[in-house]
């Protein structure tokens, strides 16, 4: 029953084709993505959250792979509860972002997922750290997934550093809605999430609500 | 036996020691970032000016884009040679068609030449080529003949390895109606974004604008270029 021609994407490795990205913003952060899961040409997931909670303030932005993707969160957010009850105080986002690079590295060779930690913590508000291929920076703004090749050009020329919450949720919602223009593996609703010393907020915001540009 | 280098970085012990290096056994690519856009009245095209065979910059300052006719212009990306021996063919062709005619020709003719060339021998050539031009029937025109050979007239285009990561600058920055210098400004902000990001894009920035009264041609040299604060 399963072996008619259009079926191959039973056997295509599920992928969250994606665009993610996370930004600073004075007192936190704010991270984004789409919500389009692919195996092949099939979109399996059409309203997947790819913002996964590792700690009450600290949330990463998955992408690549999708059992890989969710496989390390889910390993990263044991190890930083465990760590956090160690410690007596919640986590530091550089722990959680270590603790996922060496998840990364460690397994290079057979894992093929980027996750981006974002978060606030009391030491030194809101940090965003891209993980790739096993490294850990700290960066004002980070875009990943295929998605963001379309966005580089716009988000090096809109970033100004100083930007407000409101001006950050902004430049997010404008950046996916530009990606999932022109990236057949991203699509679907833009899910937000902010986090700042009050805790972390969570918003969808569906695909007719999206910003309009010049070809619509 | 020699120990090699190679480019990752791990160490290799050969005997038969190929004594071309790397880069020379490369093709060479326009590796590029292009672009045109129509404004009321002509056309505005821009390129970088990197050529590259592999990692080595064969041509910091090449001109990619290529007069076809008076006011035709097209700009070349993909393969050096390919689109250099295209844009020729089709420069005889338009100019022989031009005298039979007695007139300007057209910018839409141009755009089918090179089409007919690029579908025709689709599986033997690599080249994205955008044909911009102002001709006396529809003003300024841009027509894009990506590769496969498909033509497609458009308000704005852009082309090769670099326009990925612009994309998502046009779509937001584009606006109908706008004027000449403000086109200039689009395209030479997009190219410099692109060359930025792209390795394969880089050195000084080439414009040239096209109208009923001529070519207007200018150059955008490295430290010229318009800034952007980023990480």
């Amino acid at each position: 029953m399963f072996e008619t021609s259009n079926s191959s994407w039973l056997s295509e490795e599920v992928k969250t084709g994606t665009t993610i990205m996370a930004i600073e913003f004075d007192g936190g952060v704010v991270l984004g993505s789409d919500s389009r899961v692919s195996a092949g040409e099939s979109i399996v997931n059409r309203v997947m959250n790819k913002l996964s909670p590792l700690h009450d303030k600290i949330y990463c932005a998955l992408s690549g792979s999708a059992a890989d993707a969710q496989a390390m969160a889910d390993m990263v957010s044991y190890q930083l509860q465990l760590h956090s009850i160690e410690m007596g105080e919640a986590p530091r986002v550089s722990s959680a972002a270590t603790l996922v690079r060496n998840i990364s590295y460690k397994h290079k060779e057979e894992l093929s997922a980027h996750l981006i930690v974002a978060g606030w913590d009391r030491r030194k508000g809101g940090q965003v750290f891209v993980t790739l291929d096993g490294m850990i920076a700290r960066q004002p703004f980070a875009v990943g997934g295929s998605g963001s090749s379309y966005i580089y050009g716009y988000v090096d020329s809109a970033y100004r550093p100083g930007m407000t919450k409101e001006e950050c949720l902004h430049f997010v919602t404008n950046t996916l809605t530009l990606a999932m223009g022109r990236d057949g593996s991203s699509g679907g609703v833009a899910y937000l999430v902010t986090i700042t010393e009050k805790g972390s907020e969570e918003k969808v915001i569906l695909g007719n609500e999206l910003p309009a540009f010049h070809d619509e | 036996m020699a120990a090699v280098m190679t480019g990752q970085g791990a160490t290799r012990l050969s005997y038969n020691h190929n004594l071309t290096p790397e880069w020379a056994r490369q093709e060479v690519s326009t590796g590029t970032t292009i672009m045109a856009v129509e404004f009321d009245g002509g056309v505005v095209m821009g390129a970088d000016s990197r050529t590259t065979t592999g990692a080595y910059i064969a041509n910091r300052v090449t001109d990619k884009l290529t007069q076809i006719h008076d006011q035709i212009f097209c700009c070349r990306s993909g393969s050096a040679a390919d689109t250099q021996a295209i844009a020729d063919a089709v420069t005889y062709q338009l100019g022989f068609h031009s005298i039979e005619l007695d007139e300007a020709p057209l910018v839409q003719t141009a755009a089918n030449l090179f089409k007919e060339m690029c579908y025709k021998y689709r599986e033997e050539l690599m080249a994205g080529i955008i044909v911009a031009g102002w001709d006396k029937r529809r003003g300024g025109q841009v027509y894009t003949v990506p590769m496969g050979g498909m033509m497609v007239r458009q308000p704005f285009s852009i082309g090769g390895s670099g326009s990925s990561y612009i994309y998502g600058f046009v779509d937001s920055s584009y606006k109908r109606g706008m004027s000449k210098e403000e086109c200039l400004q689009f395209t030479a902000n997009a190219l410099s974004l692109a060359m930025e990001r792209d390795g394969s894009s880089g050195g000084v920035v080439r414009l040239a604008a096209i109208s009923e009264s001529g070519v207007e041609r200018r150059v955008i040299l490295g430290n010229q270029l318009p800034k952007f604060a980023s990480c």
